[in-house]
């Protein structure tokens, strides 16, 4: 019996996320019983023993040459594989695009339902619960998993990673099958990387910019905030629509699904479509013209006001801040 | 070649919440349905192909309750050819449960390519396509954003963390649209017309037992109410301040 957290890693690097799958796994083995496993699909050890200060015991590492990109249908196997290896009562994935894109295959194979991009598991009486928002946000969904294991994936941003200075996991090899001949999906390329930047779901502070930029030669206002804050840019639909900015930066129900510890919304009305996308950030602060904006009833602080004369003056604090 | 279009109805977006009598769903009185917007991606690029290729056919597949076919319709209006409703009277049957009885239908039918949303925004749980890919021995790609197919093959763009992921894959095969996949077509009167006479096959849904137990739907507790710092940019340092001193977050 234990609890298995599928270790994301792209290029060779262990991505972030799954150290905070890790973190919410050991807080479940101090209930449920352990141990963390991690299973790692890879084409080389992407220095897996380092996962223990994350909480992982142990690590399986699932090699193949394909794994150097993302491979859908081989990862599938190789998960289960572990699954099953391991008895896990609990497998558990990041609500990223490649876990959202693999916990349901995963869960198809164990023929057991998935709970995605969940925002709270807690223990009940003995059992997983699952806290899920659905309708974009506007409820919550709690349930419970009649058959095990338990699949779930875990939202971004919402679980804390955990650390454990000096642990070192034990790295060993999975045996799984695969047949590589079969027809499958194969990634081939990369396309319109950011550069190094960090990706909207993965910032610990979004600025977004809105219709009220008026146009997109203004959004350098917004860009000169986030590099003083050190954070990533988002968008409304509104601007995503009119070719302002890329649809990657677009955040709400038909965009991302961003938790940051801060979110800034200028010149954003605060549609609920909007509201879907950014409601669960820790802490949200609304710049907007108009005292009657929606934004202003989710934002934590709100300022009324220009953003053309607010931005710079704002920017220019938080340079003197950070000096 | 046959293209079978997956397409859920959903509550309309601007619905206010209120949870039913069972304590576990919508309540469905007063809703607006609407046809989920990832899955109006999915049904006009099955009709694009359809139109380049010359030849084929698009069938609708969605698992619901009697008030489906007014959705049904609607796609068929679009241009699609016929549907199949697969019956079942439980408001809420989990993702497990639809792939179930979307991959046999997928069986029978052997489509060429098998088209969804990449989520319904009513559940928002982004399963049901990997797990009818799963279920029928299927690659899939999720999340396409652009799709050229050509010689039984798909070239596909995925958007990924700070980037965009190209996929190839062979078909038969299952693909989940995203936004930006293209700009859906409006019913013409002509497509109404035609809708009503298109056939839309009833059967009932083979979900076997639930993947998930439902607890309980709640609304989320009110916010905090936050407060306004101030007026114009004699307010920007007491919000600086807010934010390092009260929020901790600078
Ligand atoms: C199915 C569906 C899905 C959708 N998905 C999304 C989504 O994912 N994300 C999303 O964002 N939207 C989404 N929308 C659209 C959403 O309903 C809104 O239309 C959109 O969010 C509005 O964008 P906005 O706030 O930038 O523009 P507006 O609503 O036009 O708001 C502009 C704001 O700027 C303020 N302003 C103007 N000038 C200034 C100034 N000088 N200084 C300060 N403030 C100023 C105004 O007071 C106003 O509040 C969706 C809609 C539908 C129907
Ligand atoms: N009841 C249903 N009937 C037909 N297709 C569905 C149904 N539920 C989900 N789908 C398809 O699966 C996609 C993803 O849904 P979900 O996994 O529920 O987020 C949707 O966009 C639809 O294409």
């Amino acid at each position: 019996m234990s609890i298995l957290v599928y270790i994301e890693q792209r290029g060779g690097a262990v991505r972030s996320v799954s150290r905070e799958t890790l973190g919410e796994a050991t807080r479940l083995a101090a209930v449920l019983g352990g141990p963390v496993v991690g299973v790692c699909c890879a084409a080389a050890d992407p220095g897996l023993a380092a996962l223990g200060e994350a909480g992982a015991e142990q690590v399986l590492l699932a090699a193949h040459p394909a794994f150097a990109q993302y491979d859908s249908a081989g990862h599938a196997a190789a998960v289960t594989a572990a699954a099953k290896q391991v008895g896990a009562k609990v497998v558990l994935f990041s609500a990223s695009s490649i876990g959202k894109d693999l916990a349901p295959r995963v869960a198809a194979r164990l023929s057991v339902g998935l709970a995605t991009d969940c925002t709270a598991l807690a223990v009940e009486s003995g059992r997983l619960v699952a806290t899920r928002p659905v309708f974009a946000g506007k409820a919550f969904q709690k349930v419970a998993f009649p058959a095990s294991p338990a699949v779930a994936s875990l939202r971004p941003k919402v679980f804390a990673p955990v650390s454990a200075a000096g642990a070192v996991a034990a790295v060993s090899a999975l045996p799984f099958e695969w047949d590589a001949s079969a027809p499958r999906a194969v990634v081939t390329g990369l396309a319109g990387a950011s550069g190094g930047k960090a990706d909207l779901t993965e910032s610990e502070i979004v600025v977004s910019g809105g219709r009220g930029l008026k146009g997109p030669e203004h959004f350098h206002l917004v860009e000169a905030l986030a590099d003083a804050l050190g954070a990533t840019v988002g968008a409304s639909r509104a601007v995503v629509d009119a070719g302002w900015r890329p649809h990657g930066e677009q955040v709400g129900q038909t965009g991302k699904v961003v938790s940051p510890k801060l979110y800034v919304a200028v010149g954003i009305s605060g549609a609920i479509q909007h509201l879907a996308g950014m409601s669960s950030s820790r802490c949200i602060v609304a710049i907007n013209k108009d005292p009657e904006a929606p934004i202003f009833k989710v934002a934590d602080y709100g300022l009324v006001g220009d953003l053309f004369e607010v931005l710079p003056a704002l920017t220019a604090e938080v340079r003197k801040l950070h000096g | 070649m046959l293209q079978l279009v997956c397409i859920k109805q959903v509550a309309n977006t601007e619905t206010r919440i209120k949870v039913a009598a069972d304590g576990t769903t919508l309540d469905p009185s007063g809703v607006t349905w609407v046809l989920n917007v990832y899955d109006e991606f999915a049904v006009e690029e099955a009709l694009r192909l359809k139109e380049a290729l010359g030849a084929g056919e698009v069938v609708l597949a969605s698992v619901g309750g009697a008030g489906v076919t007014t959705t049904l319709r609607n796609a068929l209006a679009m241009g699609a050819d016929r549907a199949v409703h697969l019956k079942t009277d439980d408001p809420a049957p989990d993702g497990l449960q639809v792939a179930r009885a979307l991959s046999a239908l997928v069986t029978e039918l052997q489509p060429g390519l098998v088209w969804m949303g990449k989520q319904a925004v009513d559940d928002d749980a982004s399963a049901v396509g990997p797990m009818v890919a799963e279920m029928c021995g299927m690659p899939c790609v999720t999340v396409v954003c652009k799709a050229a197919i050509e010689g039984g093959v798909a070239r596909l763009e995925r958007e990924i963390e700070g980037g965009r992921e190209l996929v190839e894959v062979p078909l038969p095969a299952v693909l989940t649209a995203d936004k930006g996949l293209n700009e859906p077509r409006h019913a013409s009167l002509k497509g109404i017309m035609a809708a009503k006479k298109k056939p839309i096959d009833e059967r009932p849904a083979a979900l076997g037992a639930p993947g998930l137990e439902r607890l309980a739907l709640e609304l989320p507790p009110p916010r905090a109410a936050g407060r306004i710092v101030g007026e114009g940019v004699a307010a920007v340092p007491a919000l600086v301040q807010a934010l390092r001193d009260e929020a901790k977050v600078l």
